[in-house]
């Protein structure tokens, strides 16, 4: 298995040497599989939108390094490889307010036209990262500024999408949304993943979210990794967890109870079809 | 980068110097700027940077963070004193070409250069030890009698504070969105300057959508608690002198006085 993006011994100490400094991550390891998705949850504060901004180089690393296809992307000289930013696609938290432009395609094409393609090739970009965000042909030449808040931030995140990034990191993608736009938003990144294999990084703060989304998910708490795995590895730690403050889905929280209240059931589900399966396998095992 | 602007930040705490009269540090600041003017010779200049240096170690304020706040005004204090340094008329010491230098330009760049930074450390202090809130308050208070004048003092106050509480959160806001231009490959820091300047639209136009619309969420919000300005409202915290003032205002007026009394005989 070959591992697109590496973090090793990453350590990000925020204002040193005064009064309000702060550490960030403390020697985070972490490896990214090539088309995973991977699921980062944490309290605010944990340091989970610190070490995304360090995958791309937004950040310099106080310690440690990040790799992407196992190169460093910070050289000798302490200089980021500039294409790091194109092949690791952040879209950071609310992205609707970045948008400047005058037109929508013109805004999705601010990427492209800074990795110096031809006209040709950032307009196929644009209507490609379009389709995949759901906006219209048609709507290519409207201002940003004309759209409903979820329209823009299809927009910002197509921006993003344009630039084809081997590597697609978004910090909360459907905060403020409806459950209806925040399901769509989540299968229109599924559609991206599935059609451009591209590794899908995503911060969130609901469980239910991570857990069905996501392959692998990333615990985060206290500047350090604390539970990385499968969700169902996760949720096998439900007390840890919870002691870090943090919520479990709705189901798994019905799985506790009933086993609190005698009944032993898998308490690692996190899905309402596991669970019926867990208790009808319950169910049986009683039977004979 | 922009983390290095101290404009109007407040350091929190409990001495005497925080507990002041917002009313009297504004005018003690002044008698301070006044005496800093009336000042000249070694003696005056430096019973005033002893006075400062006292504030600050009686404040807690971190001495690195006062320093910070002259970095700002480097440039200034720095071409203000090369301009004195050539431009003093005097006793020649040194010639070359059309520059010269005079004891007299010596001084006078010396002198300019501790009255600048004495009077950005005396002024800074104000602002570090008075949450803008009691800061405007005190102004709005001290300007009042110009209210018969119809200036309207208590809406100056208001966009001030508005003004001084906006710079933190303008400040966040403008790196949040610089590091999602850069996520995007914007380039702020190579090119021609007007390259550099075209660069700035992707920062400007959302930092100025944004602003727009945070005005109009504060003007709702400011209206939905039907303020209606000056009009009848009271405060929670009147404003009173109290011992504390007492010990500023004599301490500081004995120090200004000694000042300006030495400053008259050049000392």
């Amino acid at each position: 298995m070959s591992y697109i993006l590496e973090v090793r011994d990453l350590t990000q100490i925020y204002s040193a040497g005064t009064p309000f400094e702060r550490m960030a991550l403390d020697h985070v390891n972490l490896q990214v599989k090539k088309g995973e998705i991977l699921g980062i949850i944490g309290h605010t504060g944990s340091g989970k939108s610190t070490l995304i901004q360090h995958l791309n180089g937004l950040l310099k690393p106080t310690l440690g390094e990040i790799l992407l296809d196992g190169k460093s992307i910070w050289n000798e000289k302490g200089k980021c490889d500039k294409n790091t930013r194109f092949r690791v696609g952040l879209v950071f938290q609310y992205p609707e307010y970045q948008l400047f432009e005058e037109t929508i395609a013109k805004d999705i094409a601010f990427g492209p036209s800074n990795m110096e393609l031809s006209q040709g090739e950032i307009d196929e970009r644009v209507r490609e990262a379009m389709k995949f965000v759901g906006l219209d042909e048609s709507m290519r030449d409207i201002s940003p500024f004309a759209l409903s808040g979820g329209q823009k931030r299809r927009v910002a995140i197509a921006g993003i999408i344009a630039m084809r990034p081997d590597v697609l990191v978004l910090d909360e993608p459907t905060a403020g949304l409806d459950p209806a736009g925040r399901d769509e938003l989540f299968e229109q990144i599924l559609q991206y993943h599935k059609e451009t294999g591209a590794t899908i990084l995503f911060v969130t703060h609901s469980m239910e979210d991570a857990a069905r989304m996501s392959d692998r998910m990333l615990v985060m708490n206290h500047a350090k990794i604390m539970l990385l795995g499968t969700p169902k590895e996760v949720f096998s730690h439900t007390d840890e967890i919870i002691q870090a403050g943090l919520d479990i889905p709705e189901i798994t929280k019905v799985m506790l109870e009933l086993s609190k209240r005698g009944f032993n059931v898998d308490t690692s589900v996190f899905t309402v079809e596991d669970a019926i399966k867990a208790i009808n396998a319950y169910k049986e095992g009683k039977s004979c | 980068m922009l983390k290095d602007i101290t404009l109007g930040q407040f350091f929190p705490g409990n001495s005497i110097v925080h507990r002041t009269d917002p009313r009297v540090k504004i005018v003690l600041v002044i008698g301070m700027i006044a005496a800093l003017l009336l000042a000249s010779g070694v003696f005056s200049y430096a019973l005033m940077a002893v006075y400062l240096l006292l504030v600050i170690f009686v404040s807690k304020v971190h001495f690195k963070m006062v320093v910070r706040g002259l970095r700002p005004v480097l440039m200034i204090v720095v071409i203000t004193a090369i301009l004195n340094l050539f431009y003093t008329p005097g006793d020649i010491i040194w010639q070359w070409g059309f520059l010269h230098i005079t004891k007299q330009g010596i001084y006078a760049a010396v002198e300019m250069v501790v009255r600048i930074m004495l009077l950005i450390i005396g002024t800074s202090m104000l602002t570090y030890t008075t949450s803008p809130i009691d800061l405007t308050e005190g102004l709005e208070r001290l300007m009042s009698p110009l209210k018969k004048i119809h200036i309207p003092v208590h809406e100056l106050a208001m966009v001030m504070s508005i003004a001084l509480r906006f710079i933190p959160t303008l400040i966040e806001e403008t790196e949040k969105i610089i590091s999602a231009q850069k996520a995007r490959g914007a380039d702020f820091e190579t090119g021609s300057v007007l390259k550099r300047a075209k660069a700035m639209v992707p920062i400007l136009v959302p930092l100025f959508i944004s602003s727009i619309r945070r005005a109009e969420e504060l003007a709702t919000a400011m209206e939905c608690r039907l303020y209606r300005g000056d009009v009848g409202r009271t405060r929670m915290k009147q404003l009173r002198i109290c011992s504390d003032d007492y010990i500023s205002i004599s301490v500081s007026a004995v120090i200004f006085t000694v000042v300006i009394v030495l400053g008259r005989f050049g000392l």
